[in-house]
C-alpha cells in the first residue's frame, strides 16, 4: 500500500502529530515500507477465523461501588505544565 | 411541499454510582475542581482502568426496565479524539457490543394518547471533564472531577415525528432512570443531557433526509424550543431548494437557534476499537433474573394501578405518576388518607398551583405528605369544611404550623357538625327573617333551590363560619320545608 | 567478601551474602554506585542509566541493613537492582526514554516497584530504554544509546537495553524489563543475559507505561535462571488495579529449580530454523538443544504454520493499541508542552510533533492509519484474526510438546547504526520473538553460546503458566554450561 503526501497529512493530522512538510516524503516511504510488510497477512484466508483482541480467556472482573480514593490534587497536578486555581490550563477552548 | 420531521435522540444518563464507572473516586456533584480526580480519572502514565460492578447492574436494570435484549457478552471499546476534557484522548464507551440491545418504552401524549417508541440500545462509557472558559490569563481551566462518571447512553430510533413527542420520550425515559434510582434525573447539574438528530423528508418519502445533531440540551423546555428552530431552519433551507449539512449544532436558548459547532467540524475519525486494557463482561441469565426481581413499580405500572385499583381518571393517573418523586409523595397523601381521589384533587390541585406560583419543585415542597394526608382526613371526617381546609393548607405552606390538629384548633376552623346545635341557629335565623321565607314560601318550587343560599349564607354568619354546610343545607331544606 | 569482585557475585549469592553477613547492603550498593559511576558515565560509558538514584539507594540499603538486623529480612531485603525507566516511580523522575516525559515524575509507584519495596530492595535507578519500549537497538532513546557492553560498537537490543547492558557489565546484578515484541528476550540474548516474559497477566501492568497493552510483561533480567526465579518471585502478583491480571496461584519459582527434567519432550519448529537463518547461528542454538538431550529430554520437529504471520500481524496490533495508549500524551496535565502554543490545537501537535521521536511517530501513524475507517477490518480485525491462528498453532503444539525452542534473534548484536535507517529491517530483529507476545505465552533467552566473541541466546518458549518448568529447564541446562557465566571484557 502506497501512501501519497496527502494521506500521510491526514493521518498525522488524526494522530496530532506536527510533521514538516520536508519530513512528511520520509515518512511517506517509511510508512508505505511498513505496510507493504503488513499485507503479507493477505496471503492466508481467514474468512472464519474469530478474532482475539486479548491473549487470555479471562473475562472482565468487576469492583465494587466504594470510593477508595481521596484528595491528592496538589500532588497528582505537580506534573502539570501549565496550572491556575487548582485547574490544568489549556489555550481557550472555542465550541 | 409537505415535510415529514424524524427525530431520534440519544440521552446520556449519569449513573447514580457511588464511584467512578474505572476507578474509586467519588462521583459526588460540586466538589472543587480536580479534587476528586484520581490517577487513573487524570489519564496518567501507566494507570488502568477496573470496571464498577454497580455500573453494570444499573445498566441491566435499565434494560430490564424497557424490556430490552441484555448483552450477555458486550465489550468496552475505545472512542478516539482528542479534547482537553477527554484526558486519555480517548472515551472508554461501547460500540459493537453494548451491554442493552433492543427495547422499548410508551410515551403519553398530552391528548391523553401513548405510543411506543423503540430504544436502538443502551451502552456503558465515561463521561468527560468540563472546560471552563471564564478566563484564566487568556486560558481555558480543565476539571476533571467529572472524568470517568458511569454514563449509560440510550439511543432512540428514529420514531418521533415532532417536538412534543420528543419531550414526550425524554420526560419518559428520565421518569424511568429515577423510578428504577440508576439516575438522579437532575437536569440542571448536568445529570441527564440529550443530544437531537432532527431531519426532514418529503411527506411519503422512504429514505431520511441529511440529520443534524443538536448536543447537549439539557432540559425539557429546551429539546422542544430546540427541536422546532431546527426543523424551522431546515424546512427554510430545504424549501428554498438549498441542502442540509451533516454537522454538530448548538442550542443557543438565549437567541433561540442552533448554531454549527465548528470545534468539532475538524476532520474527525473516532478509530473505534476494543479496550486491551479491558476484558469482555459476561453475564448469565441467573444474574439478569436476579436484577429483573430487583425492579421497582415502573411508571406505566403505577399508572394502570392508579387507575384501575382507585378509580383514578387515565389523565390523572399520568399526571401523578410522570415523576417518581410526584408519584411517592401523591401516594404517601393517598394512604395517609384513605382517599386516592381526593388525594389527586388536592396534589394536582391546590399543591400543584403553590408549587408553581412560587416556583418549587416537589422534592422542596415545604407541606409534607404526612400532614396533607392528615389534613384531608380531617375534611373527610367533617372537622373542616372545604374553605377551613384552604386555610389549613395555607398555615401548613407557610409552616407557620406543621401540627394539623393543632393548627385547626388554633384557627378556630372546626365546624359544628351537632344537628341539634344547628337545629337551633336555624330556627334563629329563620324567625329573624320572616320575609325571605314567606317570599320562599310563596315562590314556585323549581326556584326555591337557590333561595336557599340565602339562608345558608345568614346561619354561617351566625355560626362564625363554623357550622358544617353539608348539615346546616340539610337541616334548612327540612325546616323550610316544614313551613310549606 | 568485601573485596572489588562482588560484582561477580549473581543476585541469588549476594542475598545469600547479606544474610551470612558477609557485607552489608550499605557496602554492596555503594560498590555498585561506584561502577555505575565508572563505567556507566562520560563519553566512553555505556548509557545504561537515564537516572542514578544513589542518596535514596544508600537510603535504603541503610534501612535494609536494620531490618534485617530486627530480623525481618526476606531474600530480597538489601538487595540492589534497577528498574526500567518504564515502571512509575513515586517521586523519581520516569522518563520511557522519551523527552516527552523528560520531566515527569509520578505521584505513585508501579505495582512492580511496590512489590520490591515491600520486600527492602534497593533500587539503584531507572535504566534506558528505547523511546516508549519501541524499538530493538536501544538508539530511540531521547536519553542516548546504549553501547553493548561485549563490544561497545554494537548495540545492546532494545527495547530494554539499558536493563540488559548494566546486568551485563555488572552495574547492576539484576534489572527489570518489559516485553512487548521481544524487549526482554532479545537484549538478554544479545547481552548474554538470562531473560524471562513470563505469561500475560502474570505480572500487574499498573504502573507500567503502556506501549501496547495486550502485549505487555514485565519480566526480570539476569544473570541466571535461578536468578530469575528470585526476580519473578517479587515480580509476579494478582493485582486488583489491573484488569487483565489473572488470579492464578504463584508458586515458589526457586522450589523447583532442581527438578528432574528427564523424560521433557522438546518442541522445535521448522519455521524457526529457516533457509535464510545464519548458519553459526543455527549451529550454537541447536547444540544448546542438544544438551537438553543428554539430559534426558527427547526433540521433536513440529511446526508452527503462521510464524511468518507474526511480524505482519504484530506491526498492526502493537502500533494500533500504542495510537491509543499514547494519545493521553497531549501536553495538559503533564509531561512535555510546546513553547506558546497558538491554541489547542496547536499544543497538541506541536507537543506531540516535538516530544516524540521518529519511530514513536511512525508506530503511531501505522496504528492510526490501520484503525481508520475503510482500513479496520483490512488491518485491524485481519490482525486480530491472525493472532488466533498463531495462537491456536501454540495450543496444537503444546499437546504434544512441554517446550518450544529455537534462536531469540536471527543474529548477534549488530553495529550501531546499522539498521537504524529501514524500520522493516529493523522489525525482522524479533522475528522470532513476536509470536510469544502475541499468544501470551512466556518466553524465554538464556545464553547459548558466542559468534565472534558475541553472545547469542536460546529461545524457550512455554505453555500458559510454565515459567515454573522453563526455570527448572534452563537452571539444569545453567548447571551443566557456563555460557552464562561469561562476562564481557573490560569492566574490572
Amino acid at each position: 500500500m502506497a501512501l501519497d503526501h496527502s494521506d500521510v497529512k491526514s493521518i498525522a493530522n488524526l494522530a496530532k502529530l506536527a510533521i514538516s512538510d520536508e519530513n512528511i516524503d520520509k515518512y511517506k516511504t517509511e510508512l508505505s515500507s511498513i505496510l507493504d510488510l503488513v499485507e503479507q497477512m493477505n496471503a492466508v484466508n481467514t474468512d472464519d477465523v474469530e478474532p482475539l483482541a486479548n491473549p487470555t480467556d479471562a473475562v472482565q472482573r468487576l469492583r465494587a461501588d466504594v470510593v477508595t480514593e481521596t484528595n491528592h490534587r496538589e500532588k497528582y497536578m505537580a506534573n502539570a505544565p501549565a496550572q491556575e486555581n487548582g485547574l490544568f490550563l489549556v489555550p481557550k477552548v472555542v465550541e | 411541499m409537505e415535510w415529514e420531521v424524524v427525530i431520534g435522540l440519544e440521552i446520556h444518563a449519569q449513573l447514580a454510582t457511588k464511584s467512578k464507572i474505572f476507578s474509586g473516586s467519588s462521583t459526588a456533584f460540586g466538589a472543587e475542581p480536580n479534587t476528586q480526580a484520581s490517577l487513573v480519572d487524570l489519564g496518567l502514565p501507566g494507570v488502568l482502568p477496573v470496571f464498577n460492578q454497580e455500573a453494570l447492574a444499573m445498566a441491566v436494570k435499565l434494560g430490564c426496565a424497557i424490556d430490552a435484549e441484555i448483552g450477555k457478552v458486550s465489550v468496552f471499546d475505545r472512542k478516539n479524539y482528542f479534547y482537553p476534557d477527554s484526558p486519555k484522548g480517548y472515551q472508554t464507551t461501547q460500540l459493537h457490543h453494548p451491554i442493552v440491545g433492543m427495547g422499548h418504552i410508551e410515551i403519553d401524549m398530552e391528548d391523553g394518547t401513548s405510543r411506543r417508541i423503540n430504544v436502538t440500545r443502551a451502552h456503558l462509557e465515561e463521561d468527560a471533564g468540563k472546560s471552563l472558559h471564564e478566563d484564566f490569563s487568556g486560558m481555558s481551566g480543565i476539571d476533571l472531577n467529572r472524568a470517568g462518571t458511569p454514563l449509560v447512553e440510550i439511543v432512540s430510533e428514529p420514531e418521533m415525528r415532532n417536538a412534543k413527542e420528543a419531550v414526550a420520550y425524554f420526560k419518559k425515559m428520565h421518569s424511568i432512570v429515577t423510578y428504577l434510582g440508576i439516575c438522579d434525573g437532575d437536569l440542571s447539574q448536568g445529570s441527564m443531557r440529550c443530544d437531537c438528530n432532527v431531519s426532514l423528508r418529503p411527506k411519503g418519502q422512504q429514505e431520511f433526509g441529511t440529520r443534524t445533531e443538536i448536543k447537549n440540551v439539557n432540559s425539557f423546555r429546551f429539546v422542544e424550543q430546540a427541536i422546532n428552530v431546527e426543523i424551522e431552519r431546515q424546512r427554510d433551507i430545504l424549501e428554498d431548494g438549498g441542502t442540509i449539512i451533516q454537522e454538530t449544532r448548538l442550542f443557543d436558548a438565549n437567541k433561540m437557534e442552533t448554531r454549527s459547532m465548528r470545534s468539532k467540524e475538524v476532520e474527525n475519525d473516532y478509530r473505534y476499537f476494543p479496550c486491551p486494557d479491558l476484558l469482555p463482561i459476561v453475564i448469565d441469565d441467573d444474574y439478569i433474573e436476579a436484577i429483573r426481581k430487583t425492579l421497582p413499580e415502573l411508571p406505566d405500572q403505577k399508572k394502570q394501578r392508579l387507575m384501575s385499583e382507585h378509580g383514578l381518571s387515565e389523565y390523572d393517573a399520568a399526571i401523578l405518576t410522570a415523576t417518581r418523586e410526584l408519584a411517592v409523595y401523591f401516594e404517601q397523601v393517598a394512604e395517609k388518607c384513605g382517599d386516592y381521589k381526593l388525594a389527586a384533587n388536592w396534589v394536582m390541585g391546590e399543591l400543584s398551583a403553590a408549587l408553581n406560583k412560587s416556583e418549587a419543585e416537589i422534592k422542596t415542597c415545604p407541606i409534607s405528605a404526612e400532614n396533607l394526608g392528615a389534613m384531608i382526613v380531617r375534611i373527610k371526617d367533617n372537622t373542616i369544611s372545604g374553605k377551613g381546609a384552604k386555610s389549613v393548607f395555607q398555615n401548613l405552606w407557610d409552616q407557620t404550623g406543621d401540627d394539623v390538629d393543632a393548627l385547626i384548633d388554633s384557627l378556630g376552623l372546626k365546624q359544628v357538625s351537632d344537628s341539634g346545635a344547628i337545629e337551633g341557629i336555624v330556627d334563629d335565623v329563620l324567625n329573624a327573617n320572616q320575609a325571605q321565607v314567606d317570599q320562599y314560601v310563596n315562590a314556585e318550587p323549581d326556584k326555591r333551590g337557590k333561595m336557599v343560599g340565602f339562608f345558608v349564607g345568614q346561619v354561617m354568619k351566625a355560626s362564625k363560619g363554623s357550622a358544617n354546610p353539608g348539615i346546616v343545607n340539610k337541616v334548612l331544606k327540612e325546616k323550610l320545608g316544614a313551613r310549606c | 567478601m568485601k573485596d572489588s569482585n562482588m560484582h561477580n557475585l549473581t543476585l541469588s549469592q549476594i542475598s545469600q551474602g547479606l544474610n551470612n553477613g558477609d557485607f552489608s547492603s550499605v557496602e554492596i550498593t555503594q560498590h555498585y554506585l561506584d561502577r555505575i559511576a565508572k563505567f556507566d558515565q562520560g563519553e566512553s560509558g555505556l548509557n545504561s542509566f537515564i537516572t542514578v538514584t544513589a542518596a535514596q539507594a544508600l537510603a535504603d540499603a541503610k534501612a535494609a541493613d536494620e531490618r534485617r538486623a530486627a530480623g525481618n529480612a526476606t531474600a530480597w531485603t538489601g538487595v540492589p537492582f534497577a528498574h526500567k525507566d518504564i515502571f512509575c516511580t513515586d517521586g523519581t523522575l520516569t522518563t520511557c526514554g522519551s523527552k516527552m516525559l523528560g520531566n515527569f515524575i509520578p505521584p505513585y509507584d508501579a505495582t512492580v516497584v511496590d512489590n520490591f519495596k515491600q520486600q527492602g530492595a534497593v533500587c539503584l535507578g531507572k535504566t534506558n530504554m528505547d523511546e516508549f519500549a519501541m524499538g530493538s537497538s536501544n538508539e530511540s532513546s531521547f536519553f542516548g544509546p546504549v553501547k553493548n557492553p561485549w563490544n561497545k560498537e554494537t548495540i545492546p537490543g532494545g527495547s530494554s537495553g539499558g536493563s540488559a547492558a548494566a546486568v551485563a557489565a555488572r552495574l547492576v546484578p539484576a534489572a527489570t524489563g518489559t516485553d512487548t515484541g521481544g524487549s526482554i528476550r532479545q537484549p538478554a540474548a544479545l547481552c548474554g543475559l538470562t531473560g524471562l516474559k513470563p505469561t500475560y497477566g502474570r505480572c500487574s501492568r499498573f504502573g507500567m507505561i503502556a506501549f501496547a497493552s495486550s502485549l505487555d510483561q514485565a519480566g526480570p533480567m539476569t544473570q541466571t535462571a535461578e536468578d530469575a526465579a528470585m526476580m519473578l518471585n517479587v515480580m509476579a502478583s494478582f493485582d486488583e488495579k489491573d484488569s487483565t491480571s489473572i488470579d492464578q496461584a504463584i508458586p515458589d519459582y526457586t522450589a523447583t529449580l532442581n527438578d528432574d527434567i528427564a523424560g521433557k519432550v522438546i518442541g522445535i519448529p521448522k519455521e524457526f530454523f529457516p533457509d535464510s537463518l545464519d548458519g553459526e547461528m543455527a549451529k550454537t542454538v541447536r547444540n544448546a538443544i542438544a544438551e537438553f538431550e543428554k539430559m534426558g529430554c527427547t526433540i521433536k520437529e513440529i511446526s508452527l504454520p503462521s510464524t511468518d504471520l507474526a511480524i505482519p500481524a504484530y506491526y498492526v496490533v502493537a502500533p494500533a493499541e500504542c495510537s491509543a495508549n499514547l494519545s493521553r500524551m497531549d501536553g495538559v496535565r503533564f509531561g512535555y508542552r510546546c513553547e506558546n502554543p497558538k491554541d489547542v490545537e496547536d499544543l497538541y501537535k506541536r507537543s506531540r510533533g516535538e516530544g516524540f521521536g521518529d519511530e514513536v511517530k511512525r508506530r503511531i501513524m501505522i496504528g492510526t492509519y490501520a484503525l481508520s475507517t475503510g482500513f479496520y477490518d483490512a488491518y485491524y480485525v485481519k490482525a486480530q484474526k491472525i493472532r488466533r491462528l498463531i495462537k491456536n498453532d501454540f495450543v496444537s503444539a503444546f499437546e504434544q510438546v512441554d517446550i518450544i525452542m529455537g534462536p531469540v534473534t536471527p543474529s548477534p548484536a549488530f553495529k550501531a547504526g546499522e539498521k537504524s535507517g529501514d524500520p522493516v529491517e529493523m522489525y525482522m530483529e524479533d522475528k522470532f520473538t513476536l509470536s510469544c507476545n502475541l499468544a501470551g505465552l512466556p518466553g524465554m533467552s538464556i545464553p547459548a553460546g558466542q559468534i565472534n566473541g558475541l553472545p547469542v541466546g536460546l529461545q524457550m518458549i512455554g505453555n500458559y503458566w510454565s515459567e515454573a518448568s522453563m526455570l527448572n529447564m534452563a537452571h539444569q541446562f545453567q548447571s551443566r554450561t557456563d555460557f552464562h557465566k561469561q562476562a564481557p571484557q573490560g569492566i574490572e
